[in-house]
C-alpha cells in the first residue's frame, strides 16, 4: 500500500526537481519574506509585541495569497498533463490505484511546498532574531505558521488535482487554477468586505461572516494564525474578525479542508477515462 | 488448459458508433495472437477494454479469471501502448525503477531489463532526449517487468528498425516459450507473419477472421500469379494453348488460376518443354489476403 506511493513520490519530487520547481518555489519564498521582514523593521515597539511575532503576521498575509498559488501552480498539470503526454494509460494499467496515485504526488508536492515555506519564514525568523533578541517569543507562532501553511497548501494541491481531472487539459486545468486562486483568495474577501459595508454591523457581520470565513481555507487560515499568535492589532482588514471566531474552528476547518480536497480530486480522477 | 484471456460476444459503443460488436476469441498460454486491421477498425479499443481502461456494453471479457483492470489482473498483465510516452525529465533507469516499485519488485533490476532491450548505454540519459524508438524500447522494458501472465501490445514495432524488430519478436518468443500469452496488434501483416501462432482480423469492429496463416490463405482461395517467359519465336505457339493468358512487357504472358487447378497448369506448362524459357510462381501476397478479409464486410 505505502510503496507505490512513496515510489510515485520519490518520481514526482525528482521531476518537480528538474522542472526547476523546488528552486522557484524557494526562491520565491525567500524573496517575498526577507523582503517582509525588511518592511518590517520599522519601529514596532508601540505594540508591544517582540519583532518575530511581528513578521509572522507580516507573513501570515503573505501566505494567503502565495501558499495558494504555488500549490495550484505545481499541481493544475497533475493528471491532465499525464493524459496530454500520453503517459496515464500505461500508469492506470498498472496496479496502483487512483487515490494511491494521488497521494504519491501530494506527498511529493507537498514536501516542495514545506521545503520552500520553511526555508522563507526561516530566512525571514533569522533576520528578525539577528536584530531583536526578544524575538524568540514568536518562535511558536512561527511554527505554527509553517506547519497551517503546509496544510493550506495540501488543500489547494489537492483543489489542484480535482481540476487537473476536470479539464483533462493542460490549458484549461491552469485557467480553471488560477479562476479558483483569483475566486477564494482574492475576490471572496473582496465581496466580504463589500458586505460587511453594506450590512453595517448588522445580523451578516455577526451571524454570517464567520461562517463564510471558516468555508474558505485561505480565511480560515489568516484567522487561525490571527488569532493563535494574539497579534491582531498587527494586521488589518478581515483579520479584525478573528477575534469572534474560536480557535478549535479555525483549526478545525484547516485541518479538514486538505481531506475535502483530496476527497474532490480522487472522486475526479476516479472519472477520467484515458 | 484455461483461457490466459477470454472475450465473447463483447460489444462497445460510442455513441451512436459500434467500436466493437460481438467479438469473441481466446487466448491460451503461450500463445502469440495478432490482432489485425485498418486504422479505426477496434484494435486499440479491444486493447483497452481487455486492459480495464474503458468500459464495454456487452458480452464478457475475463482476463488471468478476473474482470479487466481489477487488481488482480492488472498484477498479470503488462501493456505496451501505441507510441510509448514517459516523462521526458526522467532517466530510462529512473522510469523502469518507478515502474518496477509500482509492482512490487526489486528496482535494481532496471538496468537489465533496458539491457535486454539494448538501451543500457542511454539508461542514465534523459527520456527526452530519447529517439522514437528508444522509447518504444523504454515501454517494451517495462513490460517485462515481474513475468507477466499476458502481455498486450499495441502496434508494438512502430519505430523499429529491422534489426530491432527482429529483436523485439525474439525476446517475443522467449517470453511465449516461458507461457505468457501475447495479443499484439499491427496494420502489417507481413510484419507478424511468421512470429505469431494465430491472426485474428478485425474490420469496422468485427472479427471477420481467425487462424494461422495457413488456414488464411487456404480459406481466402485466392487465385495464384504465374508468369511465363517463351523461348524465342514461341510465343504465339504459348499462348495459343493457354487460353486466357495476358500478354505483358518483354513478351511474357501472365495467367491468374485458383488454387485447385494450379497443378495442373503447372502440368500443361511443364508439358510443352523447350518452348518455355522461364516460369515464375507468385501466390497470394499476405498483403492480399488481408486486404482480401478486411474488405469482405460491406466495402
Amino acid at each position: 500500500m505505502i510503496a507505490p506511493i512513496l515510489a510515485t513520490a520519490a518520481s514526482e519530487f525528482r521531476i518537480a526537481l528538474r522542472n526547476r520547481w523546488v528552486a522557484i518555489a524557494t526562491l520565491l519564498m525567500l524573496l517575498f519574506s526577507l523582503v517582509l521582514a525588511a518592511a518590517g523593521a520599522a519601529p514596532t515597539g508601540d505594540i508591544g509585541a517582540d519583532r518575530l511575532s511581528v513578521t509572522a503576521a507580516s507573513l501570515t498575509s503573505l501566505a494567503v495569497y502565495l501558499v495558494p498559488l504555488l500549490a495550484l501552480l505545481m499541481s493544475f498539470d497533475a493528471i491532465a498533463g499525464e493524459a496530454e503526454r500520453g503517459t496515464l494509460p500505461l500508469l492506470l494499467t498498472y496496479p496502483v490505484s487512483r487515490l494511491q496515485i494521488l497521494l504519491g504526488k501530494l506527498l511529493a508536492h507537498l514536501a516542495v511546498l514545506t521545503l520552500a515555506v520553511a526555508l522563507g519564514y526561516g530566512a525571514a525568523a533569522l533576520a528578525a532574531l539577528l536584530v531583536d533578541p526578544d524575538a524568540a517569543a514568536g518562535l511558536p507562532a512561527l511554527w505554527r505558521l509553517v506547519w497551517s501553511s503546509a496544510l493550506l497548501g495540501a488543500t489547494f494541491l489537492g483543489a489542484g488535482y480535482a481540476l487537473s481531472s476536470l479539464s483533462r487539459r493542460p490549458s484549461g486545468a491552469a485557467g480553471l487554477a488560477i479562476g479558483l486562486w483569483l475566486g477564494l483568495v482574492v475576490l471572496y474577501d473582496l465581496g466580504l468586505l463589500a458586505l460587511i459595508v453594506s450590512d453595517g454591523g448588522g445580523g451578516f457581520t455577526t451571524e454570517v461572516l464567520p461562517i463564510a470565513l471558516l468555508a474558505n481555507p485561505a480565511d480560515a487560515f489568516r484567522l487561525f494564525n490571527l488569532a493563535a499568535a494574539e497579534a491582531t492589532a498587527a494586521a488589518g482588514g478581515i483579520g479584525g474578525a478573528a477575534g469572534s471566531v474560536p480557535l478549535w474552528q479555525s483549526a478545525a476547518s484547516l485541518l479538514l479542508w486538505p481531506v475535502a480536497a483530496l476527497a474532490l480530486a480522487w472522486a475526479a480522477f476516479r472519472k477520467v477515462t484515458p | 488448459m484455461t483461457s490466459t484471456l477470454k472475450i465473447s460476444h463483447l460489444t462497445k459503443r460510442f455513441q451512436a458508433v459500434e467500436a466493437l460488436t460481438g467479438v469473441s476469441l481466446a487466448v491460451e498460454p503461450g500463445m502469440r495472437v495478432a490482432l489485425l486491421g485498418h486504422n479505426g477498425a477496434g484494435k486499440s479499443t479491444l486493447m483497452k477494454i481487455v486492459l480495464g481502461l474503458i468500459p464495454f456494453d456487452g458480452g464478457t471479457v475475463e482476463v488471468c479469471g478476473a474482470a479487466p483492470g481489477s487488481p488482480r489482473a492488472r498484477a498479470q498483465v503488462a501493456y505496451l501502448p501505441e507510441n510509448a510516452a514517459f516523462h521526458p525529465a526522467l532517466t530510462g533507469e529512473e522510469q523502469i525503477r518507478q515502474y518496477l516499485s509500482l509492482r512490487g519488485e526489486n528496482p535494481r533490476q532496471a538496468m537489465d531489463l533496458l539491457a535486454r532491450v539494448g538501451l543500457a548505454d542511454a539508461a542514465r540519459r534523459r527520456i527526452g532526449t530519447y529517439s522514437k524508438g528508444m522509447r518504444q524500447r523504454v515501454g517494451l522494458a517495462q513490460t517485462l517487468i515481474g513475468r507477466p501472465k499476458l502481455l498486450v501490445l499495441d502496434e508494438p514495432t512502430s519505430g523499429l528498425d529491422p534489426v530491432s524488430r527482429r529483436d523485439f519478436y525474439a525476446l517475443l518468443d522467449g517470453l511465449a516459450a516461458e507461457g505468457a500469452a501475447i495479443l499484439l496488434s499491427s496494420h502489417v501483416l507481413t510484419e507478424v507473419e511468421a512470429r505469431t501462432d494465430r491472426i485474428l482480423i478485425l474490420s469496422r469492429g468485427r472479427l471477420v477472421a481467425e487462424g494461422t496463416l495457413a488456414d488464411l490463405r487456404h480459406r481466402a482461395a485466392l487465385p495464384v500469379a504465374l508468369h511465363v517467359t517463351p523461348a524465342n519465336g514461341y510465343a504465339a505457339d504459348l499462348a495459343a494453348v493457354l487460353p486466357g493468358a495476358r500478354p505483358g512487357a518483354g513478351g511474357q504472358l501472365h495467367l491468374d488460376c485458383p488454387q485447385s487447378e494450379k497443378l495442373a497448369l503447372l502440368a500443361r506448362i511443364a508439358g510443352q518443354g523447350a518452348r518455355v524459357a522461364d516460369l515464375d510462381l507468385v501466390p497470394p501476397s499476405l498483403e492480399d489476403i488481408y486486404s482480401h478479409f478486411s474488405r469482405r464486410d460491406g466495402q
